[in-house]
């Protein structure tokens, strides 16, 4: 079993902010079912810039759970800009910290925020800046780069980038990715 | 809160009368079974009288068949070593998709080290594909591992039919079969089979953790696994472990004791579990759908949510039950046994399996019967797939 803090139990037990907003004004989604997690968050933002309202839908993990709950937390009464500084580490910590092979699911978190700003903003997130392996935060364009800088085989190139060497459900993902590139 | 123990698939409580069975031999029979006074013989008796009820258990022909080990893992390990330096010039192996890691992970060792190896498939119930496994024996095949019955799912394989069709390709393959989840559930009649070799631990039929035997084939010779003095016929080097040897003799009666009305009980149980399930929770899918399985067991896939949620909530409720088995948490790759049969990926991800025991009373069941379904729709209220579960729903009506 896990060893989950307090705070961890205490968010997925009675998550906060569950649910959809209506009329949202941003929602950005991290994650899929084939994965095994997927975050949904949706926003409500008022003419300051300011996030007024948070609320989220989770398939996941007890941790994948209590990272969007408390995300929502964090979140709501700050600006854009300074929702925009919220790392994946700040929420781990904010939950007195997750197992390591859990981490991704703080990632998670951060991706999806990214994205609900984004799509806020109305700008398309470049695909380079898609993230393929959320343990070690590996984006596409990380994986082309190591590629470029002579990586040839998939070995080599999770080596390189550390994807696929956490929990390593993005494995196959990350397979059929690097011999996508390669092939090029 | 009352602990509602449905796990029984990866270890059991040990029988009272199974606890009072070994304690003397820690202070009171406490000789070495090698020894040469009175008190070593009593040890050395309690051996032999263990070995021989778990002949009788694993319906052996004689008690030297048995060779008592510390665990299932070690009885595989035994077993698939010892009959690849039997078949020493052959350098193929088959086993199956589904095996426990005790037989998949060695397999991976050995592929790295020469062989070349050969996995068996299940089709979408989880039963065995027979002709892929005919097809695959060649001369130069040295073993088949195909487990009796799977720890995910229950399913049953007939390993009867299995050893018969190998030998009749190739009378020089072994067989082993790990028989760790058919142990007091299944009766088993080995000296009526071709298996060569078959594992069981006492842990999974209420004898402690840390027991195991390993069924040898008469005539079969294998070189030890542990090389010392002249223990187990010098096939198991160490000190025997005395008390927990008399434990899993003492388990081994109990099981064998009303079996068939124990298994009656169980079985009741299990399918008024499965049943309630089904009927009470929309998104809920059967997974253990082979025709032939263990009276206990039951996996159920929980579409659009995740298991781990679902067993820490259950958890709360004093419910133990687990996704994919209990070596696999710590790893949050999808189960490789419900993968190869191809359960829907909207489940795979929410499936759980529920073992009982004879332990196992009614009122468990219909606690669980009636407190899951709120799990459930807690759980599916978090869920970003909505419309889809909407869906679900409205088929289901
Ligand atoms: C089918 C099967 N084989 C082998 C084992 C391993 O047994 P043990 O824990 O005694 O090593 C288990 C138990 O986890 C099992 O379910
Ligand atoms: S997402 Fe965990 S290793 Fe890539
Ligand atoms: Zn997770």
């Amino acid at each position: 079993m896990w060893e989950y803090t307090d705070k961890v139990k205490e968010h997925f037990k009675n998550p906060k902010n569950v649910g959809e907003i209506e009329n949202p004004d941003a929602v950005g989604v991290a994650g899929s079912l084939k994965c095994g997690d997927q975050l949904k968050l949706y926003l409500k933002i008022d003419e300051n810039n300011v996030i007024t309202d948070a609320k989220f839908q989770t398939f996941g993990c007890g941790s994948a759970v209590a990272s969007s709950s408390i995300l929502t937390e964090m979140v709501i009464g700050k600006t854009i800009e300074e929702a925009k500084k919220i790392t994946n580490k700040e929420i781990a910590e904010m939950l007195g910290g997750l197992p390591p092979a859990k981490m991704h699911c703080s990632v998670m978190g951060r991706e999806a925020l990214e994205a609900a700003i984004a799509n806020w903003e109305k700008v398309e997130l470049p695909v380079k800046d898609k993230i393929v392996c959320q343990c070690y935060d590996v984006s596409l364009g990380d994986i082309a780069k190591s590629i470029e800088e002579g990586a040839s085989t998939v070995d080599e190139v999770m080596e390189k980038t550390g994807a696929g060497m956490g929990c390593m459900k993005c494995r196959n993902f990350v397979k059929d990715i690097v011999n996508k590139e390669l092939q090029k | 809160m009352k602990l509602i123990y449905l796990d029984n698939n990866a270890t059991t409580k040990v029988d009272e009368n199974v606890v009072s069975s070994m304690l003397p031999y820690f202070s009171e029979k406490y000789g070495n079974p090698s020894s040469i006074y009175d008190l070593a013989h009593i040890s050395h008796d309690a051996i032999q009288e263990a070995r021989e009820t778990i002949k009788d258990f694993m319906g052996a022909e004689t008690p030297n068949e048995i060779i008592f080990t510390s665990c299932g893992t070690e009885s595989a390990n035994m077993a698939i070593r010892g009959a690849l330096a039997i078949n020493k010039d052959k350098k193929h192996i088959i086993t199956t998709e589904v095996e426990h890691h005790c037989v998949l992970n060695l397999y991976k060792e050995l592929e790295e080290n020469g062989y070349e190896a050969t996995y068996i498939g299940v089709n979408e119930c989880g039963e065995l594909n027979l002709e892929e496994l005919k097809n695959a024996i060649r001369p130069d095949t040295a073993l088949v591992s195909v487990m009796h019955a799977n720890n995910e799912t229950g399913a049953i394989f007939p390993i009867t039919e299995i050893a018969e069709v190998v030998k009749e390709i190739n009378p020089e393959t072994l067989v082993f079969s790990d028989c760790v989840q058919v142990a007091g559930k299944v009766k088993m009649n080995l000296k009526e089979t071709k298996v060569d070799f078959a594992s069981i631990s006492g842990h999974k039929f209420h004898a402690p953790k840390g027991i195991g035997a390993l069924y040898i084939k008469r005539r079969v010779k294998i070189p030890p696994l542990l090389i010392g003095g002249h223990q187990e016929r010098m096939l198991r080097a160490g000190t025997e472990n005395v008390p927990y040897i008399v434990a899993m003799g003492e388990a081994a009666k109990n099981c064998m004791q009303n079996f068939d009305e124990k298994i009656k009980k169980i079985t009741y149980l299990r399918d008024k579990l499965e049943k309630g399930i089904l009927d009470n929770v929309y998104n809920a899918i059967l997974n253990s759908k082979a025709e032939n399985k263990v009276p206990n067991t039951t996996n159920i896939g929980f579409q659009y949510v995740e298991g781990e949620l679902i067993l820490l909530y259950l958890n709360d409720l004093g419910i133990c039950a687990s996704s994919g088995s209990a070596c696999t948490t710590g790893d949050l790759e999808a189960s490789h046994v419900l993968r190869a049969q191809n359960v829907p990926f909207t489940a795979l991800h929410g499936s759980i399996r529920f073992s009982l025991s004879h332990n196992t009373t009614e009122e468990e069941i219909d606690y669980v019967i009636e407190n899951l379904p709120k799990v459930i729709n807690k759980i599916i209220e978090i869920s970003p797939f909505q419309k889809e579960l909407k869906e679900l729903k409205n088929k289901q009506c």
